[in-house]
C-alpha cells in the first residue's frame, strides 16, 4: 500500500447475472488528484465509479478508501459514503426541499450539525457555485445547470474527501454545459480528490491529472491527457476517440 | 304529467331525521380508515421488505383479504368470533372496514413508495444515510404525497362500504332507511334521501382530499 493513495482499487470483478461488467480492474488514485474516466456507454465506468460509493457491489477485488480495506458486510457503508461525495447524471436533488434544503440535509440529518451551522455553511456553499439568489427555490423552479451545481453543493455539503461525477453534464442543454463545468474546474484547483466520468474532452485536457479509458469492462489504457488524446495507443482508444473528437 | 307512485314532496320533512344516522356511517368510515391506514403502513412497509420472514405475512394478509367479500369478513368477526368474543356491532363494524381497507392501503404505500425514482434512494445514501433515514426524510414523504389520489378514492370505497353494517344492524344510513322505508310505506323516498346523504359525503371527501393534494404540492409549483 504506497502512502498517499485516498483509493485503492484492487482486481475488481463484478457481474450482472451472467455478464461480466468489470473485469479485473486495479487501479488507484492519489490525494488531490483529478482522474477522468472515458468510454463507450457499457463500458462499466459508471458502474465502476458506483462501486467506489457502494451503490453497487463487485463479487470479487477490494477497495480501499483512506488506506483502510472496505469490506462491504462488516463495515458501516453509510460511514463510509459520508466521505466519498457523489454527482449523480440526472441530479436526483430531492424534490420536497428547496436548494437550502437539499444542501443542509446531510450535515444536519447525518452529521447531526444544528441547522443554524448547517445554513451558514449552505450559503457559502450557494455562493461558491453562484446561486444565493436560488436559495429559496424548489428544484422544479431551477434549470438543469442551476441543479446540478446545487446537487455538487450538496455533496459538499458533507465535507468529503473525494467527489464521484457520474456523467454530471451528459444530461444537460449545451449551453448549460459550462457553468457545471467551471464549478467542477473550480473545486480542481481547490485540492478536491475528483473522479469524473465524463466526454468532456475540453475540461479532462484542463483539469485532469490522469485519463482512465475503459472498454466492454476492462480498463485498457491510461495516462496523462495530452498522451490519451494526443497519441493513443491502443487501437480501441483511437477508435473510440475519433468518434468522440 | 305522469302520474309517479311515489311521493317525492314528503322528503324535506324527512330529510333531519336521517341525520344520527348519517353521523353513524361518518363514525364507522372515519374509524375503519383509521385502522386501515395503521394497518395499511405496517403491511405495506413490510410487503417492500427484502426479508421473507417479514413480507410473507402481508403477502398473505392482502391476499386473503382482497381476495374474500368484505360482507364475509364481517360475518366472520361479528358472528363467527361470537363463539370466542362477542364483539359488538359498532366495533365488529369498525374492525371489519378497518382490515378490509388496510390490504388495499398497504397495496397503495407500496406502490408510492415503489414509485419513487430509484436515484432518490441512492442520492440520500451517497450523502451518508441509512436506510431508515433515507425512508424517513426522503423516499416517505414524497411517497406520501404521491398516495394522496388513490387513497382519496380509496376512502369513498370505505364510506359507501360502510353501508355493509346495516347487515349486522349498526343503525348507519342504510338500516336507517330500510327501516324508515318499510314502516312509512315509501321505500323509494327513503332510499333518495339515502343517496342525497352518501352523495354529500362522498363529496366533502373528495374536496378534502383535492385540498390537500393541492397543498402538498407546492413544491411542484415555480416560484
Amino acid at each position: 500500500m504506497y502512502k498517499n493513495n485516498i483509493i485503492e482499487i484492487k482486481n475488481l470483478d463484478k457481474y450482472y447475472g451472467k455478464l461480466h461488467v468489470l473485469k479485473n480492474i486495479s487501479f488507484c488514485v492519489k490525494k488531490q488528484e483529478v482522474v477522468v474516466i472515458i468510454g463507450a456507454s457499457g463500458s462499466g465506468k459508471s458502474t465502476l465509479l458506483r462501486c467506489i460509493n457502494f451503490l453497487e457491489f463487485a463479487q470479487k477485488g477490494t477497495i480501499s478508501i483512506d488506506e483502510k480495506i472496505i469490506k462491504t458486510k462488516a463495515t458501516d457503508l453509510h460511514k463510509v459514503r459520508q466521505e466519498v461525495g457523489m454527482v449523480f447524471q440526472h441530479f436526483n436533488l430531492f424534490p420536497h426541499f428547496t436548494a437550502l434544503g437539499n444542501i443542509i440535509e446531510g450535515p444536519v440529518q447525518v452529521k447531526k450539525i444544528s441547522k443554524t451551522k448547517a445554513i451558514l455553511r449552505a450559503e457559502q456553499l450557494l455562493e461558491q457555485i453562484g446561486l444565493v439568489n436560488k436559495r429559496d427555490n424548489y428544484p422544479s423552479a431551477l434549470s438543469g445547470g442551476e441543479k446540478q451545481r446545487v446537487a455538487i453543493a450538496r455533496a459538499l455539503a458533507m465535507d468529503p474527501k473525494i467527489m464521484l461525477f457520474d456523467e454530471p453534464t451528459s444530461s444537460l442543454d449545451p449551453e448549460l454545459v459550462g457553468e457545471v463545468l467551471s464549478v467542477m474546474k473550480d473545486l480542481a484547483k481547490k485540492g478536491m480528490t475528483m473522479i469524473v466520468v465524463t466526454h468532456e474532452m475540453g475540461f479532462a485536457r484542463e483539469v485532469a491529472d490522469r485519463v482512465i479509458y475503459m472498454d466492454e469492462g476492462r480498463i485498457v489504457e491510461e495516462g496523462d491527457p495530452e498522451k490519451i488524446y494526443q497519441s493513443p495507443e491502443n487501437e480501441r482508444t483511437k477508435a473510440f476517440l475519433s468518434q468522440i473528437l | 304529467m305522469i302520474d309517479l307512485p311515489w311521493n317525492f314532496a314528503a322528503i324535506p320533512q324527512y330529510f333531519l331525521r336521517f341525520f344520527p344516522a348519517a353521523l353513524m356511517t361518518l363514525q364507522i368510515t372515519a374509524l375503519g380508515i383509521f385502522v386501515g391506514l395503521g394497518l395499511g403502513f405496517v403491511a405495506g412497509m413490510m410487503r417492500l421488505s427484502t426479508y421473507k420472514l417479514i413480507s410473507l405475512p402481508s403477502h398473505f394478509y392482502i391476499w386473503v383479504i382482497r381476495g374474500t367479500p368484505l360482507l364475509l369478513q364481517l360475518f366472520i368477526i361479528y358472528y363467527g368470533l361470537a363463539v370466542i368474543v362477542s364483539i359488538p356491532r359498532l366495533p365488529a363494524a369498525v374492525i371489519a372496514l378497518g382490515i378490509h381497507n388496510g390490504a388495499y392501503i398497504a397495496e397503495i404505500f407500496r406502490g408510492a413508495v415503489q414509485s419513487i425514482e430509484r436515484g432518490q434512494r441512492e442520492a440520500a445514501l451517497s450523502l451518508g444515510m441509512t436506510s431508515w433515514q433515507s425512508m424517513k426524510r426522503i423516499i416517505l414523504p414524497q411517497a406520501f404525497r404521491r398516495a394522496i389520489p388513490p387513497l382519496g378514492n380509496q376512502f369513498i370505497i370505505a364510506l359507501k362500504d360502510s353501508s355493509l353494517a346495516s347487515t349486522i344492524a349498526v343503525r348507519e344510513l342504510l338500516l336507517r332507511t330500510r327501516q324508515v322505508g318499510s314502516s312509512q310505506f315509501m321505500m323509494m323516498e327513503m332510499l333518495i334521501i339515502a343517496a342525497v346523504y352518501y352523495l354529500m359525503l362522498t363529496s366533502v371527501l373528495t374536496l378534502i382530499t383535492n385540498r390537500i393534494e393541492k397543498n402538498l404540492s407546492k413544491s411542484d409549483r415555480r416560484n
